[in-house]
């Protein structure tokens, strides 16, 4: 036991590790609670599904999420819309398809297999679109930025009026949480500029973390399998670790030794 | 017992055995007679077995999706990720096994470190086992390039820059690494021919490692050498498989918790951008494994002295069997030498700590001199004392000690207790 | 009690193998499954064809589930041929008002059944498709007639979105 003990410090050692590497740039975030944080975590259907809507009418006018496809929307695990409803999504898009017969592309509304129709057609677009900054994918966003989920909710609150002494150039903002504290992208939230169809107040918190975990489902779709799996296996292992135990101390029994 | 005189009992079994003889093979390995007295330390060699097999088996699998084309393959993980069956697990695993294997070949290493391992008669399995961790260091290091995130990218560009460093061809060594003038698309292909090659290189030098392991036969935690067959030891079936299922399925329970609870903890958030050629993150760091050699590379301030160093760190390995100049093999009974081996196990750390952080300040000098004393352990520490050490009396069996023996001995293992 | 003793260890062996046996099994699934198609694969599984420019007697090849679906416009003579047939003449019996449910539209997967060529259109025996393979003739209701394939040419899952749009799948 003592040996297990130890294996465990140098374990932690090394996850201590790790955490220092992101804690060198790391400022104290903004806290929430997660649903999905924990053993069981799971997301909360209801705010995926207001998530989403934050990302249509705010996010997607410059943001794409090109490794999302409509179909997603319905699946077991993410907001569940019904299939219907996410069908109805899907229609609502314009997708370019062909060529046609006549090897002209054309128009027609989206389907389930679609992806995520983008609102740039290519990187540099979105570049010239926006002053020269490129406004990044999000669909695996949240795994891609150190503070992961706590970052980007922060980040949404994080507007301030500049400190004295520090100058803005056009077009650039003070944002509190952001590296270096500069950024690019106005403050894309502001009280009410969504209309909840549940009638959730919508306050730029509410909103924050309402699409913050609707980013992180985009990055780990699976994420609630994973918990549910996860727990099932680390069940599993103690018990077949516990019979292994017995099994081994019998058969050690007769010989003069320690186990 | 005795590999020679085994002759299966059903006649089918003698037919083919007579021609083909796996029957004897899987006698031995069955009988195989190990030392009774192995401790825990012991069973990271079946983990490590493991750990390759699993990687090899997950490999292949994502193999079947992933796209090794530079404009595919970070959507083909995001592919595996979201839409192939079972795909995030097979994924968390592969990612996550790397770390293990790692972890566990760490152990392994240090383990024997401590009792000896390396020492005569057994100088081939551990130069051996120094080819298997270069050769799993490359396969790690192409691995991660292959998701062609930011790190995979700037990784790649800062290792094959290693080679520059070496005058007159290193240039041109680089351009051919690379297949162009920077890293591209060849070069992700031949990374990912190459990562695919290595993990059956490594299993073929397993196979040999374990050979060269059964003519001596295991080392112990005493560290002198034993009759077998004999009272000291016991067959490595049931005794030793039961042992190393038992210490396998605890490591399996630490693994599992980092794939399902914390996938990306041991990666790093830079991996999940897209490879852009034309910027480079804030900070480049390695994986955790290969961060004490890379606190060594950043701790010298010329380029090609730099690589030289790494390198060195890793090659010195090989020629420890000749710098050990004690012919006790276990720390028990080298007093000194145990206290020594614990300020080299911290030096380590702090290298790997250090390698973390920014190359400036305090962390660089801290850095240095743990570099600086890195090498005087192997170079200065272990041959003299060799000489100087006053070891203590080393029993003659290992039943001996387990039985109570004489009075010093009891002391030794009491002591011995308390390190563990 | 010397009898009791070495039954409990048997259990105790027996049970631990067992569970060992379910784990590795569990493990097992998830590298046989991941050959299985993905969802992405599964999201395709129908396609919708425009058929507006078909005229009769010709046949266009769709791409559905990377295989070729044919869809010909029937003429009259091949409509009545195809259901004058007598059911003992058939290899493989099925009434062509069951394949064809719009006798002016057939729709059928274009692989042959013996081992999965595509027949060329208006070759054969009988009208209607001939394997180049091994020499399998189909009808003008897609329907073996002679050669060593052991089915009719598959209908898939279809239906008309509206009189010009088919959606197969």
């Amino acid at each position: 036991m003592k040996k297990l003990f130890k294996l465990i410090l140098i374990l932690s050692f090394f996850s201590l590790n790790s955490a220092q590497t992101f804690a060198a740039e790391k400022v104290d975030y903004l806290k929430t609670d997660w649903s999905f944080k924990g053993l069981f975590g799971k997301f909360d259907r209801a705010a995926l599904q207001r998530g989403y809507q934050v990302y249509t009418e705010v996010c997607a006018s410059c943001h794409s999420m090109k490794y999302l496809s409509y179909r997603n929307l319905s699946e077991k695990g993410g907001p569940e819309f019904s299939e219907a409803a996410a069908k109805a999504i899907a229609a609502s898009f314009e997708v370019t398809d062909g060529p046609n017969a006549d090897g002209e592309m054309f128009t027609r509304p989206g389907k389930l297999s679609d992806k995520f129709v983008m609102p740039y057609d290519n990187v540099k677009a979105a570049q010239a679109a926006n002053g020269g900054a490129y406004p990044p994918d999000m669909s695996v966003l949240v795994k891609a930025r150190g503070g992961g989920v706590d970052y980007i909710y922060s980040l949404l609150q994080g507007y301030e009026d500049p400190p004295s002494g520090v100058t803005l150039d056009d077009g650039v903002y003070y944002n509190k949480y952001m590296y270096g504290n500069k950024i690019r992208m106005a403050a894309p939230l502001s009280d009410g500029i969504v209309e909840y169809g549940d009638g959730t107040n919508a306050s730029v918190e509410q909103m924050s973390k309402d699409v913050t975990t609707f980013l992180m489902w985009s990055a780990e779709p699976h994420l609630e399998a994973r918990h549910q799996m996860g727990f099932k296996a680390i069940v599993y292992l103690i018990i077949l670790t516990i019979l292994v135990y017995f099994s081994m101390k019998k058969i050690w029994s007769g010989v003069e030794s320690e186990v | 017992m005795s590999d020679h005189d085994y002759k299966p009992k059903s006649k089918v079994g003698q037919w083919f055995n007579d021609r083909l003889p796996l029957l004897t093979l899987a006698n031995h390995l069955t009988d195989y007679p190990t030392p009774k007295n192995l401790n825990y330390w012991w069973t990271f060699g079946g983990i490590l077995t493991f750990c390759l097999i699993t990687q090899i088996i997950t490999g292949l699998t994502l193999a079947m999706h992933y796209i090794a084309h530079a404009d595919m393959a970070f959507e083909s993980v995001e592919h595996i990720m979201r839409d192939v069956n079972y795909g995030w697990l097979i994924r968390y695993i592969h990612a996550n096994g790397a770390s293990m294997f790692f972890l566990a070949v760490y152990i392994h290493i240090f383990r024997s470190l401590f009792y000896g391992s390396y020492k005569s008669p057994r100088e081939i399995i551990w130069i051996l086992g120094i080819i298997i961790y270069l050769l799993m260091m490359a396969a790690a290091f192409m691995g991660y390039v292959l998701p062609w995130g930011q790190m995979s990218f700037w990784g790649a560009t800062v290792i094959t820059n290693l080679f520059s460093a070496i005058p007159l061809v290193g240039e041109g060594i680089v351009t051919w690494l690379w297949g162009g003038y920077s890293v591209d698309n060849p070069t992700l292909t031949r990374f990912f021919t190459l990562h695919y090659l290595i993990p059956f290189l490594i299993l073929g030098l397993v196979v040999l490692h374990i050979w060269a392991l059964h003519v001596p036969g295991n080392n112990n935690p005493v560290g002198i050498d034993i009759k077998k067959p004999s009272k000291d030891t016991v067959p490595f079936h049931p005794y030793i498989v039961i042992k190393d299922g038992f210490a396998l399925l605890m490591f399996m329970i630490v693994f599992a918790f980092f794939v399902f609870y914390t996938p990306n903890i041991l990666g790093h958030a830079d991996n999940y951008i897209e490879a852009n050629p034309m910027v480079t993150p804030a900070h480049i760091v390695p994986e955790w494994y290969l961060l004490p050699f890379y606190a060594i590379l950043r701790s010298v301030p010329d380029k090609l002295l730099g690589v030289v160093a790494m390198l060195s760190a890793i090659l010195i390995l090989a020629a420890l069997p000749w710098l050990d100049t004690s012919k006790i093999r276990s720390a028990v009974f080298r007093p000194l030498y145990k206290q020594f081996y614990w300020i080299l196990v911290a030096d380590v750390l702090i290298l790997g700590y250090v390698g973390a952080m920014p190359a400036e300040g305090l962390y660089l000098l801290i850095a240095r001199v743990a570099t600086a004393y890195y090498f005087l352990h192997f170079l200065v520490i272990l041959p003299v004392l060799g000489f100087k050490e006053r070891t203590l009396p080393v029993p003659l069996s290992i039943t001996e000690p387990i039985l109570g023996g004489s009075p010093n001995l009891a002391a030794a293992r009491h002591r011995e207790s308390k390190i563990k | 009690m010397s009898d009791k003793k070495p039954k409990r260890r048997e259990f105790l062996y027996t049970a631990t193998t067992a569970v060992g046996a379910v784990g590795a099994a569990a493990v097992v699934w998830p590298m046989v499954d991941q050959m299985n198609p993905d969802a992405s694969v599964k999201a395709l599984a129908s396609t919708e064809v425009d058929v507006s420019s078909v005229k009769p007697g010709n046949t266009i090849t769709v791409l559905w589930r990377g295989k070729p679906v044919f869809i010909r416009r029937r003429t009259q003579e091949e409509i009545e041929e195809a259901r004058s047939v007598k059911m003992e003449e058939l290899i493989h019996p099925e009434k062509d008002e069951d394949r064809a449910k719009n006798p002016e539209w057939l729709v059928m997967v274009g692989v042959c059944t013996h081992l999965g060529c595509v027949p060329l259109n208006d070759k054969g025996d009988y009208n209607g498709w001939f394997c180049p393979c091994h020499g399998s003739h189909y009808d003008t209701s897609g329907r073996i007639r002679k050669g060593p394939a052991p089915w009719n040419m598959e209908v898939p899952k279809y239906e008309f979105v509206n009189a010009n749009t088919i959606k197969i799948g």
